[in-house]
């Protein structure tokens, strides 16, 4: 009685099923595996500046009354560091003290928080927004209005070539090329969030201009042909007719692209510095998760793997969240 | 209209134009800027990388300084991923575009939008630990199936897009000749739909052909030949961030001589994608 | 009269509406012969036509009531196709009821392959069967010495009119005891228009013909009778030349006469 109409349309509906099914289990998947850590630390893990931290939590001789903390910062690194660069002048570090250790054992535990990355992702993304949005207005209005009509294709284009490049090749262009001009005019470090938010701007330019333009583009030409004949400027049509009716649209391409920005990986790892370390200035180098990620999860232990999760859960449900608004909120297709 | 304020007198209306120049200048700077990244993307590449270029890469393997393993082991797991994903992601969007009315259709079209932009890294993670753990192993397979993962959201939306695009009296006009829904969907709708598809197909192709996150612990890399897909698998992104990590001048030409490599053919994919439809469209 | 179909107090409500599209129809389509649908737009013709092969069932939500009556060949036994339910019945319903649409829909294939289509999809594989049969349809569309020398080609690549006509033998390879056109020729030029109304008018020697236009000089040119729709009624039924030269009702004289519509 399988008739091939029942067949099919069966096929079609497990199919779409199933991408509810790998959503599931992603969202499932990383839950379990962050649920340790999750234990462990509760919501103290997204404020918790310590990563791999070894702290003793019980002293087993009871003479001595000193209590010290020693503290063993494993600094994950993949860069060659600025030599003036001072890893260990850190304000954030209590002193050491190498004196009156207690020799008996003591029960010890590694300690991980999420705040640096977290803090880095957020810092990353902001400055990428800030260098991006204005950028990406102004060229979404070019091809959308400003351009002559034969070089509205091969801009467009170009500026779709540019989102198809890898990732990791901003990143190495970016190290190589963008940092030191960026350490020019603003001092710091090389490796720093400044140089990777920059970078990680220019990789959502275009993205951002290709869907703002299309934004744009919907304009009914109607609407702007009646406000030239009023006699308004180009600039006028834009700011009173184009905008206000593309606003929907606008928005939620600049939320879909801070979405996609937090999740990104390779731009950011090779300028980010990679270092667990708060940022005094924007010009210091530092972490964020996607990168905490890429570098420790090879050779990760239970404990560490576990708080991994933890980030990349908190990641997941992060950009989850803001890529649906974008998209429920702002971006819906008229079906 | 009521916010379009126009004032005629000269004075003002010379500042209105200067104003309008002002912004017009800024509009056309930005897309100039943009334009000179990309320039100076490709440029840096093409310099970088041409020094070191030579034909004898395609022959040679990593451990030989050359990128014949990491090419092939990138397009054979891209390539893996697409078969895969090509007919689960269509089949969905069938579903969605012919089969579907109403919430759960929508959801599905909506979730599958989100997991467009979703972060790659994590779903490295997810398959790391629902099959490298398990398989006690970085493997091809792993680094194949999160590739795969990102392609169906992608082939999904392209074949929603494309099928809304064919007239609803072509479906009519089959339906009323008497065929079955799923032979007017087969034989009528979806060749009408051909080469939008394709376009789309072979553009989500060149994006996984890029990706590096969710290969970098699901399969990681391998200096050797080698098409045994339980273990490391070569792979030219994972291998480019390894080799520009590394502190030689040595590794660094080489990671940017393959990055050149790999951007050609990306932007190669990515254009002969954009020409195909093009000359359909010219017709 | 003998009929090919038979309407009897049907309604039709489309899905979400609150009022019925048709109110009330009762119309007899006479075998061999051509009836017209005129009325002013949102009249219902269009909603009527394709009740007759039940495309609304492509959208669901719809719902009606009464009877719609198609007689076999010989005007005797007949069914109600609103009773249809399994796809098999509506399948068959289709292959003998036949539709044309406003915009000709050639599918993405060749020629031949156009024409061939609902012949495969009944079976039929033999070559020299196909190829008999699809000359033979494009010869009743006058379109085959148009296209004989190349049936291989892209239908894509014919002109609005061929089109359309490829469209007709593609409907009229199968057979079908009656055929629906939908404002036929609405989006072609004059030429294409008079060829297909010449067509009709050559077709119906064998073929029942139910054709909504809003051209009433069509109407009046082809048609043997003419139904007069204004929102959901039907309001006047009769020959085509009382219709036009002599209408009972008031208001079919004033949409004759230009008063409206």
């Amino acid at each position: 009685m399988l008739s091939k109409e029942y067949i099919f349309k069966r096929v079609a509906f497990l199919s779409a099923t199933l991408i509810l099914f790998i959503l599931a289990s992603i969202f499932i998947m990383l839950f379990i595996q962050a649920k340790p850590a999750m234990e462990k630390y509760g919501i103290h893990f997204l404020f918790d500046k310590s990563w791999n931290k070894t702290v003793i939590i019980e002293e087993k001789n009871p003479s001595n009354s000193k209590i010290n903390v020693s503290v063993s910062k494993k600094i994950q690194n993949n860069m060659d560091i600025d030599e003036d660069e001072n890893l260990f002048a850190d304000d954030d570090m209590p002193g050491i003290d190498s004196e009156n250790q207690d020799e008996t054992s003591v029960k010890t535990d590694t300690v991980f928080g999420g705040f640096i990355p977290i803090v880095g992702t957020i810092l990353s993304t902001f400055i990428a927004m800030f260098f991006a949005v204005p950028l990406s207005m102004g060229t979404a209005v070019f091809l959308s209005e400003i351009a002559p009509k034969q070089f509205v294709k091969p801009i467009g284009v170009a500026i779709e070539l540019l989102a198809a490049i890898p990732s990791i090749i901003y990143g190495m262009w970016g190290l190589f090329y963008f940092a030191p001009i960026v350490q020019k005019i603003f001092g710091g470090s090389q490796i720093s969030l400044l140089s990777a938010g920059l970078v990680l701007g220019i990789m959502i330019l275009p993205f951002m201009s290709a869907i703002t333009r299309d934004s744009l583009n919907a304009t009914p030409n109607v609407l702007k042909e009646s406000a030239y004949a009023l006699g308004a400027t180009q600039f006028e049509i834009v700011k009173d007719i184009v905008f206000p009716y593309a606003k929907v649209g606008i928005i939620g391409s600049i939320i879909l692209s801070l979405g996609r920005a937090l999740g990104e990986t390779m731009a950011v790892a090779f300028l980010i510095g990679s270092v667990f370390r708060l940022p005094h200035s924007l010009t210091d180098p530092s972490i964020s998760i996607p990168v905490v990620l890429a570098n420790n999860f090879g050779e990760a232990n239970n404990e560490m793997l576990s708080s991994l999760y933890y980030l990349s859960f908190v990641l997941f449900v992060f950009s989850f969240v803001i890529i649906g608004m974008a998209k429920f909120y702002f971006l819906r297709k008229k079906r | 209209m009521k916010n379009l304020k126009i004032n005629n007198s000269d004075f003002t209306r010379n500042k209105r134009l200067l104003v309008n120049k002002i912004i017009l200048g800024l509009s056309v700077s930005s897309a100039v800027l943009a334009l000179i990244f990309l320039f100076w993307i490709l440029v840096t590449l093409f310099i970088k990388g041409v020094t070191a270029f030579s034909l004898s890469l395609f022959f040679k393997d990593l451990v030989d300084n050359g990128f014949r393993n990491l090419i092939i082991g990138q397009f054979v797991m891209a390539t893996l991923a697409t078969l895969i994903g090509v007919p689960i992601g269509i089949m969905a969007g069938i579903y969605l575009r012919e089969y579907g009315n109403g919430k759960y259709a929508n959801v599905i079209r909506d979730l599958s939008d989100i997991m467009m932009s979703a972060p790659s890294i994590v779903i490295g993670a997810f398959v790391f630990a629902v099959l490298v753990v398990p398989m006690g192993g970085i493997n091809g397979w792993a680094g194949t199936v999160a590739l795969a993962i990102m392609l169906i959201p992608i082939v999904v939306n392209t074949t929603d897009n494309m099928l809304c695009l064919v007239p609803k009296e072509l479906r009519e006009a089959g339906i009323a000749l008497g065929a079955g829904k799923y032979r007017v969907i087969l034989d009528i709708i979806l060749r009408a739909a051909k080469t939008g598809l394709m376009t789309g197909i072979l553009l989500a192709f060149a994006r996984i052909i890029g990706e590096t996150a969710p290969l970098l612990f699901t399969s990681g890399t391998n200096s050797f030949w080698t098409i045994d897909m339980n273990n490391a698998f070569p792979s030219i992104t994972v291998s480019i961030y390894n080799l520009a990590n590394f502190p030689t001048d040595k590794a660094r030409n080489l990671a940017w001589t393959a990055s050149f490599i790999l951007t050609v053919i990306v932007l190669l994919i990515n254009l002969s994608g954009r020409l195909a439809t093009q000359k359909r469209e010219k017709r | 009269m003998i009929k090919a179909m038979n309407i009897k107090n049907f309604y039709f409500t489309y899905s979400g509406a609150e009022n019925p599209a048709l109110k009330n129809i009762n119309l007899p389509v006479e075998k061999n012969k051509v009836t017209a649908l005129i009325g002013p737009s949102g009249c219902g013709k269009s909603t009527l036509l394709r009740s007759l092969n039940r495309i609304h069932d492509l959208y669901p939500g719809n719902s009606y009531q009464g009877e719609i009556f198609l007689y076999d060949k010989n005007g005797k036994n007949s069914k109600n196709i609103l009773k249809f339910k399994k796809e098999n019945e509506l399948i068959d319903l289709r292959v003998k009821v036949g539709m044309i649409f406003q915009k000709p829909t050639a599918f993405p294939m060749s020629i031949f392959d156009n024409v061939a289509y609902a012949l495969k999809l009944q079976g039929i594989k033999n070559k020299t069967e196909l190829t008999d049969r699809v000359e033979a349809s494009l010869r009743g569309a006058a379109l085959w010495n148009e296209v004989k020398e190349r049936l291989k080609d892209d239908a894509s690549m014919l002109s609005g009119g061929q089109q359309q006509r490829l469209c007709i033998a593609r409907a009229i390879a199968v057979k079908p005891a009656v055929m629906l056109f939908d404002e036929p020729t609405s989006a072609l030029d004059p030429v294409s228009t008079a060829a297909i109304e010449e067509l009709v008018v050559e077709l119906k020697k064998d073929i029942s013909i139910v054709i909504v236009t809003h051209n009433m000089q069509q109407a009046s040119r082809i048609s043997d009778y003419t139904a007069f729709m204004y929102l959901g009624d039907l309001i006047e039924f009769d020959k085509t030349e009382t219709i036009f030269l002599n209408p009972k009702e008031k208001q079919t004289e004033d949409y004759i006469t230009g008063r409206f519509g």
